[in-house]
């Protein structure tokens, strides 16, 4: 079964060339797929396509088998679908509390809600002690922090993350991994991670797809991926 | 010093009804990031609708109620069929609709029921209670504080205690985020501009018996001396529109009791040339927020 099915998309801003060209891409249930590709290959703009921030010029995006098309960015993700966007997104004039019930509010009512809030701390600790600092005075790290627990607090069938690794020191990057990596061996998640971080990527994938001028390059398991100096060396610059 | 403790009371009142109207502005600023000009134009065409039905039924209170109901939906019959049309790359053609709609409303309003002060009977008396010999503040002055400090406070509580509070927060900081957390912004921009369109209805159907009657223009001085109010405040805060705006409203009144009625307007511009000089994001702008 298909969490995700991309079908022969087509994405492009004005009346420009397209920067996702026919793409298709299919994601099982449970895979955990890495995004990779410079910058400029059209990762972002893939991302905020399936999530229906930038309208598609052609093609469909299907979650669970159900076509997404012509649904607002509200109804995708009240049918599953979750983005960490880049630049880690948290609402920095609101707290820390409020962002993570913000992700918890379509999803869960009442008591529930306090309750995945509570979860949330759980899973990561360094934001139950900052629960009522405001968003701008965190650091990076406890924003993706944020960003990530607030995403997955609404329990999404499919997480897409845009570069979660993007500024962060190495340590906090693999943290963070580790905690995407357990999430979705524990809930069968479906992940669609987009990263420039090749290395750390294919260390929490279990495929990688390589993507060039907005079209799919090369389609393997993560570790032959990794093994494959020449396609590293052509398309994702080292 | 009789006199000051009665124009420090009337000055309260009046200010009430300033942070009011201010803090209606504060909310579409910061549910739409639009100042609407039109304010005081949809907020007269509620008090008209409050006039009439307190005519019809005799009640003031029904009058009331269905001002503020007339408020909030004349809010969001203008957000959907005029604002949410017009292209958003810059504020200019949302301020430019909405002087058209001052317009509009002003002249409708002028044809249909005549340009003529008709005079708002308070539902309390306006002659000042007496307190050892010293006029303090009328019942109907009293009824004005009361009323502007509940709905003010009932509206904090809305937007810092409830769940559809944190909806509009969120959406107004940040809509794409709040997109992708599943929150239906545009019907939080609908609910924006109906709340803060009702508390400007709330704000004059409170002002108007205090003048001299409901005409289209009664309300423009108030819109000016508001939007004062929230620029001194800093859009952004409605702590800002609460504070600035009692403050101008005593300011107002002092100088209109110890200097003259023509004064007062001076007095406003004069704070407000002050606050912009030397704190021009305003007196309860927030620091700019670290980004990223």
């Amino acid at each position: 079964m298909s969490a995700l099915t991309v079908d022969r998309l087509t994405v492009g801003y004005g009346d420009g060339a397209p920067v996702v060209a026919d793409l298709s891409l299919d994601l099982p249930d449970g895979a955990v797929l890495a995004l990779l590709g410079a910058n400029g290959a059209g990762k972002t703009t893939l991302l905020r396509a399936l999530t229906g921030l930038v309208p598609a010029r052609g093609g469909r995006v299907l979650l669970d088998g159900r076509d997404l098309t012509g649904l607002s960015t509200e109804d995708r993700v009240r049918r599953g679908l979750a983005l960490v966007p880049e630049g880690r997104s948290v609402v920095v004039e609101l707290t820390v509390e409020e962002n993570l019930r913000l992700g918890a509010l379509w999803r869960h009512r009442g008591p529930a809600r306090a309750r995945a809030v509570a979860a949330a701390y759980e899973l990561f600790e360094p934001l139950a002690r900052r629960r009522h600092a405001a968003g701008h005075t965190l650091s990076g790290g406890e924003r993706q922090m944020l960003a990530l627990a607030r995403a997955l607090i609404a329990e999404p069938a499919v997480l897409l993350l845009d570069e979660p690794s993007l500024g962060l020191a190495p340590l906090v990057v693999a943290q963070l991994l580790g905690v995407l990596r357990d999430t979705a061996e524990r809930t069968g998640l479906t992940v669609l991670l987009a990263e420039q971080n090749v290395t750390g990527a294919l260390s929490v994938a279990d495929r990688g797809v390589v993507l060039s001028l907005g079209a799919v390059v090369a389609d393997r398991p993560a570790a032959a991926l990794a093994a494959d100096p020449a396609l590293r060396h052509a398309y994702l610059g080292f | 010093m009789d006199r000051l403790v009665f124009l420090l009371a009337t000055g309260l009142a009046r200010g009430a009804v300033l942070a009011l109207f201010a803090l209606s502005l504060v909310i579409v600023w910061r549910a739409a990031r639009a100042v609407n000009f039109a304010q005081a134009a949809m907020a007269v065409c509620a008090v008209y609708i409050a006039f009439a039905l307190t005519a019809a039924s005799g009640s003031y209170w029904l009058g009331l109620a269905g001002g503020l109901a007339a408020g909030a939906a004349l809010g969001a019959a203008v957000e959907r069929g005029l604002m949410r049309r017009l292209p958003h790359l810059t504020p200019l053609p949302g301020m430019i609709c909405a002087i058209g709609l001052v317009m509009v409303l002003q002249s409708g309003l002028a044809i249909a029921f005549g340009p003529e002060h008709r005079p708002m009977r308070p539902p309390f008396s306006q002659s000042p209670f007496v307190i050892g010999g010293v006029p303090v503040l009328s019942p109907y002055d009293l009824f004005v504080l009361v009323t502007a400090a509940a709905v003010m406070g009932a509206l904090a509580l809305l937007f810092a205690g409830t769940s559809l509070g944190l909806r509009l927060r969120a959406a107004a900081f940040a809509p794409e985020t709040s997109r992708l957390l599943g929150v239906r912004v545009p019907r939080m921009v609908t609910i924006g501009w109906a709340l803060s369109v009702a508390a400007a209805a709330l704000a004059a159907i409170l002002l108007v018996p205090t003048e001299l009657g409901l005409n289209p223009h009664a309300a423009d001085l108030l819109f000016v001396n508001a939007f004062a109010v929230a620029v001194i405040g800093g859009l952004d805060s409605p702590a800002g529109a609460l504070a600035a705006g009692l403050g101008v409203g005593v300011l107002v009144s002092l100088t209109t009791g110890y200097v003259s009625a023509s004064a007062a307007p001076l007095a406003v511009l004069a704070l407000l040339t002050a606050v912009l000089l030397l704190r021009p994001g305003g007196l309860f702008a927030a620091r700019e927020a670290r980004r990223a």
